[in-house]
C-alpha cells in the first residue's frame, strides 16, 4: 500500500505545494476574522453586564437595541450597507469593559460603542473611547460623563442623568420645610443620585436629617434600618440601582418604614418592582426614562411598544431596555444623515440630530452632548389597582424635555 | 446616640447572626465532618430558596416550603454525595473542591435556564408581615422568627450530636473512620448523611433568607462568601465556631453600620484578618487542622 506522500506525488503533488495549500487553506478559514475590517458591514460595540445583579436590565438593553439594528437592516440598511451589533458582556466591572472596548475597536473594528449600565463602568468605557477617537452613545445615568474633566467630543449621553430624575422626583415628592433622609449605594451612581437630591431639596427648602452610604451589592439592608427611623424624616430617598434597590426597598418595609414616611428612588426600576412584587413597591414613587404605559399618550411610544411586542413574543419594553433602543437608534438616524460611518461627520450629524424614539422629541445639547428629553416620574400601583400583569405604575409627572432641566454649559465647564 | 437605638441595632445584628449561622453551619460540619470544602453551597442556599418558593406556592403554605425544601434539597445533596463527590474521598482537598465549584455553575445555569435571570418575589408569610413593638422600637416579625428557629434548629443539632447514638457515631467517624470500620459501622452511610445534614442546611438557610431578600440565581455567591469568613472566624469544622462567629459578625456589622455605614461589608473581613493573626486555626479550632 503506497503511503499518502508516494499518492501525491504520483498526483504531482509536491509535499510542498501540499504545505502551502494547507495553509492557504487555514489562511481561508481564518478569513471571516482577518477579513471583518474590509467588509462594508457597519458594526456597533454594544458592552453590558450580561451577568451580575444588573443582568435582567441589561438583557432587556439586548434586545432592545437588536430591535434598533433589525428595524434598520430592515429598510435596507445605511447607505446600502447592514447594521450589525456586537454584543460584549462587561460582567459589571470596570477593568473587563474597558478591555473589551478596546477589543471591539482594535479587533472587531467597530464604528461606534453604544453601551454599558453601571455610572462606574461607563466612566471606564468612555476612557477608551475618547483615547481612541470612537464615538460612544452612553446608555447609563451620569452626570460627569458631562462635565469637562470627562467629556470629549465623541461622548453622547442618551441617558437621563441624575440631576434631572432627581430634580423631577423631588419636585412631585418633597415640600418646603420637610425632613429629608438618604440612603444610597456607595459608588459614582448613589453619589451621584444624593448630590442631585440635595441639590433638589434645598431649591425647594427642605431639610436634610442624615445621609447613610451603604456598601454597593449588599444582600442586606437591616443594619440600616434602626437608625433611619430614628431620624424620623419624612421622605427616605433611596439611590441605589438593580437588585440593591429591590433589597433596600424590601428590608425597609419589613422593618415597617412606609408607615413613618414617604419612600423615593431617583429611578424606578421595572424589573426590580417585578422580582419583589407589588405589596412591597405600593406608594414608591421614582423617576423613569420611559414607561410603556406611555402608548396610551405618546405615538411613538405606541409604535416602539408594537415593534417591541411583535419582535419579542408580546413582551413589553422596559425602562432601561428603551435606552437600548434609543442609544443605538439615534446613532443610526445620525449615520444615516452623515451618509456613513465617517467620525467626524456622525458627530456632527449627531450634534444637529432632532430625534424622536421611544417617547417624544429628543436632541443632544451641542455643549455637552447631554439628551435633552422628557422625564417621567412613576409611582408604583398597588395590586388591586393594577388592570393586568405590565400595569405596575401610575405616571404621576411628564416633563417635556427643556434645556433648563440641564445644568448650563457654563456650570459644567464647558466655553459658552 | 441613644441606648434605644444601640438595642434595636444589636437586634438587627443578632438576626443577621442568624442567617450566618445556619448557613456557615452546614459548609463547616460537611468540612469537619468529611474533609470537603464544599463550593457548591451557595448554589444549594440558592436553590434552597427556589425549592422553597416552589413548594410554597404549590402547596399554597410558606410553611410546607420551609419544611419540605431542606428536606428535599437535602436528599438531593445525597444523590450528589453518592454520584460524585464519593469518588473523591482520600484523595487531596482540593479535588472535591474543584468538583463543587463546577457543580455550583451547573446548579446556578440550570436555574437561570428554568426560572430565568429575573429576581422571582417570595412574599413573607402572612402570619409574620409586620413589626413587634420591643419597647425600644419597631422589630419585623419575620426577622425574630428566624432568629427563634435558628434556636430550635441549633438546639435539635447539639443534642443529636451529644446526646444519641447516632450523634457518637458521626463524632468518632470524623475522627477515625478506619476504627469505625473495624467496628462494623458503615462509614460510607455516615458521609452521606452528613452531607445531606449540610445541603439540608444551606437550603433552609436559603428559605429562610427568600422572603427577606430577592431570590434569584446569583443569591448564592454573597453568602458562600460570608459563610466562608464566618467559618474560618470560627475554626474550620467547629460547630460551635460558626455559631459564635456568626453572631460576632452579624453584631459586628451591625454596630459599624451605625457608625460608619460604607464600611459595614468591610468589617467582616477585618475582623477574619484579625482573628487569624491571633489564632490561625480560627477561634474554636483544633490546631494542624487550618
Amino acid at each position: 500500500m503506497p503511503s499518502y506522500e508516494t499518492k501525491l506525488q504520483r498526483a504531482g503533488i509536491s509535499r510542498r505545494t501540499a504545505v502551502m495549500g494547507m495553509s492557504a487553506g487555514i489562511a481561508t478559514l481564518a478569513m471571516p476574522r482577518l477579513g471583518r475590517a474590509a467588509d462594508d458591514t457597519i458594526r456597533i460595540g454594544f458592552p453590558t453586564p450580561l451577568t451580575g445583579p444588573f443582568a435582567a436590565e441589561a438583557r432587556d438593553q439586548v434586545k432592545c437595541a437588536e430591535l434598533a439594528v433589525k428595524l434598520v437592516n430592515d429598510k435596507g440598511g445605511i447607505a446600502g450597507r447592514k447594521v450589525e451589533l456586537l454584543v460584549r458582556d462587561d460582567k459589571l466591572n470596570a477593568g473587563e469593559a474597558a478591555t473589551r472596548t478596546l477589543e471591539l475597536i482594535e479587533k472587531d473594528k467597530v464604528h461606534a460603542i453604544v453601551g454599558a449600565l453601571s455610572s462606574a463602568v461607563q466612566l471606564a468605557v468612555n476612557e477608551v473611547t475618547r483615547a481612541r477617537g470612537v464615538i460612544y452613545v452612553s446608555i447609563s445615568q451620569s452626570d460627569t460623563i458631562n462635565e469637562v474633566k470627562d467629556f470629549s467630543k465623541y461622548t453622547f449621553h442618551e441617558a437621563l442623568n441624575p440631576h434631572m430624575t432627581t430634580a423631577a422626583v423631588a419636585r412631585q415628592t418633597i415640600k418646603k420645610g420637610m425632613k429629608v433622609a438618604h440612603l444610597a449605594a456607595d459608588y459614582a451612581y448613589g453619589h451621584e443620585m444624593l448630590r442631585g437630591f440635595k441639590r433638589a431639596q434645598a431649591a425647594i427648602g427642605a431639610e436634610s436629617v442624615g445621609e447613610i452610604l451603604h456598601p454597593f451589592g449588599a444582600a442586606d439592608y437591616s443594619t440600616f434600618m434602626p437608625r433611619l427611623m430614628s431620624l424620623r424624616p419624612d421622605v427616605l430617598c433611596i439611590s441605589n440601582f438593580g437588585r440593591d434597590q429591590a433589597n433596600a426597598i424590601k428590608q425597609a418595609v419589613d422593618f415597617g418604614i412606609k408607615q413613618q414616611m414617604k419612600i423615593v428612588v431617583p429611578v424606578i426600576l421595572h424589573n426590580q418592582r417585578l422580582a419583589v412584587g407589588p405589596d412591597v413597591f405600593e406608594g414608591v414613587v421614582g423617576g423613569a426614562n420611559y414607561y410603556w404605559g406611555l402608548e396610551t399618550q405618546n405615538k411613538t411610544a405606541a409604535e416602539f411598544n408594537k415593534a417591541y411586542r411583535a419582535a419579542n413574543g408580546g413582551a413589553i419594553p422596559t425602562d432601561y431596555g428603551a435606552y437600548g433602543y434609543s442609544g443605538v437608534g439615534s446613532l443610526l438616524q445620525a449615520m444615516q444623515a452623515a451618509g456613513g460611518t465617517d467620525t467626524d461627520k456622525v458627530v456632527a450629524a449627531l450634534e444637529g440630530l432632532q430625534y424622536d424614539l421611544t417617547k417624544g422629541p429628543q436632541h443632544y445639547r451641542k455643549c455637552d452632548h447631554q439628551s435633552v428629553q422628557s422625564v417621567l416620574v412613576l409611582e408604583s400601583k398597588k395590586k388591586s389597582a393594577m388592570a393586568n400583569d405590565n400595569d405596575l405604575f401610575a405616571i404621576v409627572a411628564s416633563d417635556p424635555g427643556a434645556d433648563e432641566m440641564l445644568r448650563s454649559c457654563g456650570e459644567l465647564g464647558h466655553a459658552t | 446616640m441613644d441606648l434605644s437605638l444601640i438595642i434595636m441595632q444589636l437586634f438587627s445584628g443578632i438576626a443577621l447572626g442568624a442567617v450566618l449561622v445556619i448557613t456557615a453551619l452546614g459548609l463547616t460540619i460537611v468540612f469537619g465532618m468529611l474533609g470537603v470544602v464544599n463550593f457548591a453551597h451557595g448554589a444549594l442556599f440558592m436553590i434552597g430558596a427556589y425549592a422553597g418558593l416552589y413548594l410554597a406556592s404549590l402547596t399554597g403554605s410558606f410553611w410546607w416550603g420551609l419544611l419540605l425544601a431542606p428536606v428535599l434539597v437535602g436528599a438531593f445533596g445525597m444523590l450528589i454525595e453518592f454520584v460524585l463527590v464519593r469518588r473523591l474521598y482520600g484523595r487531596s482537598i482540593d479535588d472535591p473542591l474543584l468538583l463543587t465549584f463546577g457543580l455550583s455553575y451547573i446548579l446556578v445555569e440550570g436555574v437561570r435556564i428554568v426560572f430565568g435571570s429575573d429576581g422571582i418575589p417570595f412574599p413573607t408569610p402572612s402570619q409574620l408581615i409586620g413589626v413587634v413593638d420591643l419597647g425600644v422600637g419597631f422589630f419585623p416579625k419575620y426577622r425574630l422568627f428566624v432568629i427563634a428557629l435558628v434556636a430550635v434548629v441549633l438546639l435539635a443539632l447539639w443534642l443529636m450530636l451529644e446526646k444519641t447514638r447516632i450523634g457518637l457515631i458521626v463524632r468518632a467517624g470524623a475522627r477515625d473512620p478506619q476504627i469505625m470500620r473495624v467496628l462494623g459501622v458503615d462509614i460510607g452511610k455516615v458521609w452521606l448523611a452528613i452531607f445531606g445534614l449540610g445541603v439540608g442546611l444551606a437550603a433552609l438557610g436559603g428559605v429562610l433568607a427568600g422572603p427577606m431578600r430577592s431570590v434569584n440565581p446569583e443569591m448564592g455567591t454573597l453568602v458562600l462568601a460570608e459563610a466562608f469568613v464566618v467559618t474560618v472566624i470560627g475554626g474550620l469544622g467547629s460547630i460551635v465556631g460558626a455559631v459564635v462567629a456568626g453572631l460576632m459578625v452579624g453584631i459586628c456589622i451591625s454596630m459599624v453600620a451605625l457608625f460608619a455605614p460604607e464600611m459595614a461589608t468591610i468589617v467582616m473581613f477585618a475582623l477574619m484578618a484579625a482573628v487569624l493573626l491571633v489564632r490561625p486555626q480560627g477561634l474554636f479550632g483544633l490546631k494542624g487542622r487550618a
